[in-house]
C-alpha cells in the first residue's frame, strides 16, 4: 500500500477559504495548523481571530476559537489564558488590528509578559475595508487614503512593531519572517513553532510577524505582489529573530 | 442567624462576588469605585483568583469577554466615563451571549463631570449603551445589604440567561458603610458546554463570536435574542412597594434616591398625606406592569432622580396617560434633602387639588 506523505493537518478544516488568489493568509493558516498538530496541542489550542480579512479564521481552524472586537484580541487572549493557563492561546492579527486600533492592547499584553503568542500578519495595508493606509504602510506607498503615496509630513511614518515590542521586558521571543517562497515558509514555520514552544514552557509573550501579500489591494498580480514584497517590504522590515530571551536559547 | 459585618458598599460587592464563585476580575481605577478594584486586588490573591489592572477600560471588558467565553465567572467594575469606554465590549458580550457581571458606580456627567453620586447613566444602562439591539439586566440596589444580595443574584442571572448583568449603584452607595450579612459560598453550578476552553476530547470546536455576515442569519440571531429578552421581562422584574396600599401619590425612585424619599414619605405621612413609593429594583426589565396597575387607583406620580429626568420616561410609558406624572431631579452630584422632597410631595398634593391635570 502507498503511504500518504502529505495530508491536510487535523487542525485545519476541509473547507474552501474566502481569501483572494495569491493572498498569504491561507498559507499562514496552514503553517499554524501544522505546528499545532506537530506539537500535539489541538485539544488545548484556543485561537483568537481579529477583525480584518482573517475575521473568519474560526471557520478554518479545527479547534476552539474566539472572534474578538477590532484590535482587542490580546485582551481577549489574556482573559482566556488566565482561565486556562494550560491551553495554547494565540491571537492572529493584521497590521490594522494590531498596530492601529489595538496598539495599546498588544503593547500591554507584551509588557505583562502574558503567556500567549501572536501571529501578526503585516501586509502593509487594510485588506478587509478595501485598501486604506495601515500604520505599517511604507512611505510613498499608494493606498486609498494615501492616493499620492504616504508622506511622513501628513501621514506619519511606518511603525516597526516587532522592534518596538522587543524593547519590552515581558516579550520573550519576537521574530519577523516571510512566506513568499518555500524556504521562507519553512523558516516561518520554525519560528511559529518556537513561539508556541516558548508559551508551552511558560516563558511569556511571543510574537511572529509575517510579511504577507495583499495582491487585491496592492493592485498587483500574485506574482508581482511577491516581487513587491521582496523588493519593498523586506528592506524596511528586515527578517530574522529580533529578540530571544537568554533562557530560551 | 449569620453575623453582620460593617462594610463599605464597594467592598461588599467584591466580597459577594467572591462568595458567588467569581475568580476573575479585570478593572481600571476610577473614582468612586476604585475601592472595589483595590479590594479585589487584595482578596483575589487570597482565594487563588486572578486580578488584572488592565491598561484601559476597553482592555478590561475584553478580558472579561475572554474569561467569560472560556467558561469562568468574571466581573469588571467602573464608573460612568469608564463604562462609556466599555460599551464596545459590552455590545460584543451581549452579541456573543456571554455571562458576566458589570458594576457601574455612577458619577456626575456628561464628560469628565464630577466624582459625586449621580443617576444620569440610566439611559445608557437600560437602553443599550453600545451599538445594536440588545439588553442588559440592570439591578439597582439601595443598601449595602442589597449590594451583597444582588451581586449574588447577578452572577446567577448572568449564567442562567447567558447575558451581561449590570449592577447600577452610585457614589453614595459605593462609599457608605452599613452592616450586612455576607452570603455563604453560594455558587449555583451552571454547566457551560458552549464555552471555548480547548476541545479536550470534544468533537466539534466551540466558537465564541458575534459576527453573522449573512443578513438572514443575523436576523434569526436577533429574533432569538429578543425572545430571550422577552423571557427575562416576563420572569425577572423586581421591585419594592412601600405604603402603596392607600396612597394617593406614588413616588417612583431607585437606588440612593429611594432612601431619601422614604424619609420624606414618613414625614409626609406624619402630616396626614397618603404617599407611597414604588421602587424599581430591576431597571431593566422595568416594573411597567405594576406601575400601570397602580395608575388605575392612585391620583398621581412623582418621579425622583439624580438626573435631568431619564427613568421618568419609562414611568410615563407605564402610566400611559392615565394619571399625571411629575418629575423632580438634581444633577451634577447634588443630592436632595428630605425636606426638599417633602416639599415636592406637598407641591404634588396642592397641584392635584387645584388642577385636574398638569
Ligand atoms: C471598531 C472598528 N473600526 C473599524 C472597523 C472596520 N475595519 C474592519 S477590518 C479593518 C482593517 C483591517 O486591516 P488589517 O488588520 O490590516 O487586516 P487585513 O484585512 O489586511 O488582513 C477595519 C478598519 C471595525 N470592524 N471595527
Ligand atoms: S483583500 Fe488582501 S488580505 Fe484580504 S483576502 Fe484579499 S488579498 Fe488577502
Amino acid at each position: 500500500m502507498n503511504e500518504k506523505l502529505f495530508t491536510r493537518p487535523a487542525s485545519l478544516l476541509d473547507v474552501p477559504t474566502h481569501y483572494c488568489p495569491g493572498c498569504h493568509h491561507g498559507i499562514i493558516h496552514r503553517l499554524v495548523a501544522e505546528v499545532i498538530d506537530e506539537l500535539g496541542v489541538r485539544n488545548t489550542a484556543i485561537g483568537i481571530a481579529p477583525v480584518g480579512c482573517s475575521v473568519l479564521a474560526y471557520d478554518y481552524f479545527n479547534f476552539d476559537m474566539f472572534g474578538a472586537a477590532h484590535g482587542r484580541a490580546p485582551a481577549v487572549a489574556t482573559g482566556v489564558k488566565r482561565v486556562h493557563p494550560d491551553a495554547l492561546v494565540f491571537t492572529y492579527q493584521g497590521d490594522g488590528d494590531l498596530a492601529a486600533i489595538g496598539c495599546g492592547e498588544i503593547v500591554h499584553a507584551a509588557a505583562r509578559g502574558e503567556n500567549i503568542s501572536t501571529i501578526f500578519i503585516n501586509n502593509a495595508i487594510y485588506g478587509m475595508t478595501g485598501g486604506q493606509m495601515a500604520p505599517t504602510t511604507l512611505l510613498s506607498q499608494i493606498t486609498n487614503t494615501t492616493p499620492r503615496g504616504r508622506k511622513s509630513e501628513s501621514a506619519g511614518n511606518p511603525i516597526r512593531m516587532s522592534e518596538m515590542l522587543a524593547t519590552l521586558d515581558g516579550a520573550n521571543y519576537i521574530a519577523r519572517v516571510s512566506v513568499h517562497d518555500a524556504i521562507h515558509m519553512a523558516n516561518a514555520k520554525k519560528c511559529i513553532r518556537k513561539a508556541f514552544d516558548m508559551q508551552i514552557q511558560g516563558k511569556g509573550f511571543s510574537m511572529v510577524e509575517i510579511l504577507a501579500t495583499c495582491p487585491t489591494n496592492w493592485g498587483l498580480s500574485p506574482l508581482q505582489a511577491v516581487e513587491w514584497l521582496k523588493s519593498n517590504l523586506i528592506p524596511y522590515y528586515p527578517l530574522g529573530v529580533i529578540k530571544t530571551s537568554q533562557e530560551v536559547e | 442567624m449569620q453575623e453582620k459585618v460593617l462594610m463599605k458598599g464597594n467592598e461588599a460587592i467584591g466580597e459577594a462576588a467572591i462568595a458567588s464563585g467569581c475568580r476573575y476580575y479585570f478593572g481600571y481605577p476610577i473614582t468612586p469605585q476604585t475601592e472595589l478594584a483595590e479590594y479585589m486586588a487584595k482578596r483575589m490573591a487570597e482565594v487563588d483568583g486572578v486580578f488584572i489592572q488592565a491598561e484601559s477600560e476597553i482592555a478590561a471588558i475584553n478580558m472579561v469577554y475572554g474569561a467569560a467565553g472560556a467558561g469562568a465567572r468574571t466581573m469588571t467594575s467602573s464608573s460612568s466615563p469608564g463604562i462609556s469606554l466599555k460599551q464596545e465590549g459590552i455590545s460584543y458580550i451581549a452579541g456573543a451571549e456571554l455571562p458576566c457581571v458589570l458594576v457601574n458606580i455612577v458619577r456626575g456627567g456628561p464628560g469628565l463631570g464630577s466624582i459625586q453620586p449621580s443617576q444620569s447613566d440610566y439611559f445608557q444602562a437600560t437602553k443599550g449603551g453600545g451599538h445594536g439591539d440588545y439588553r442588559n439586566i440592570v439591578i439597582a440596589p439601595n443598601s449595602v445589604q442589597e449590594l451583597v444580595d444582588y451581586t449574588v443574584l447577578a452572577f446567577d442571572l448572568a449564567d442562567q440567561y447567558r447575558n451581561p448583568v449590570l449592577l447600577l449603584g452610585d457614589g453614595a452607595l459605593g462609599q457608605m458603610m452599613e452592616p450586612a450579612v455576607l452570603p455563604d459560598k453560594s455558587e449555583i453550578f451552571h454547566a457551560k458546554p458552549w464555552a471555548a476552553c480547548g476541545l479536550r476530547g470534544r468533537d466539534k470546536p466551540n466558537i465564541i463570536n458575534s459576527l453573522y455576515l449573512d443578513p438572514g442569519q443575523l436576523e434569526q440571531h436577533n429574533i432569538r435574542l429578543q425572545q430571550k429578552y422577552q423571557t427575562i421581562s416576563a420572569s425577572e422584574v423586581r421591585y419594592e412597594e412601600y405604603l402603596t396600599g392607600d396612597a394617593d401619590l406614588i413616588i417612583v425612585a431607585y437606588g440612593i434616591t429611594s432612601r431619601i424619599a422614604r424619609s420624606a414619605i414618613e414625614k409626609a405621612r406624619d402630616s396626614g398625606y397618603r404617599v407611597g413609593m414604588l421602587r424599581p429594583i430591576t431597571l431593566w426589565p422595568f416594573p411597567t406592569h405594576v406601575i400601570n396597575q397602580l395608575a388605575s387607583r392612585v391620583k398621581s406620580f412623582l418621579t425622583l432622580e439624580l438626573s435631568a429626568g431619564q427613568m421618568v420616561e419609562d414611568v410615563r410609558l407605564a402610566v400611559n396617560g392615565l394619571k399625571p406624572v411629575r418629575f423632580y431631579g438634581r444633577m451634577g452630584g447634588m443630592i436632595p434633602t428630605t425636606q426638599e422632597i417633602y416639599e415636592q410631595i406637598l407641591n404634588s398634593f396642592n397641584h392635584e387639588e387645584g388642577l385636574s391635570d398638569e
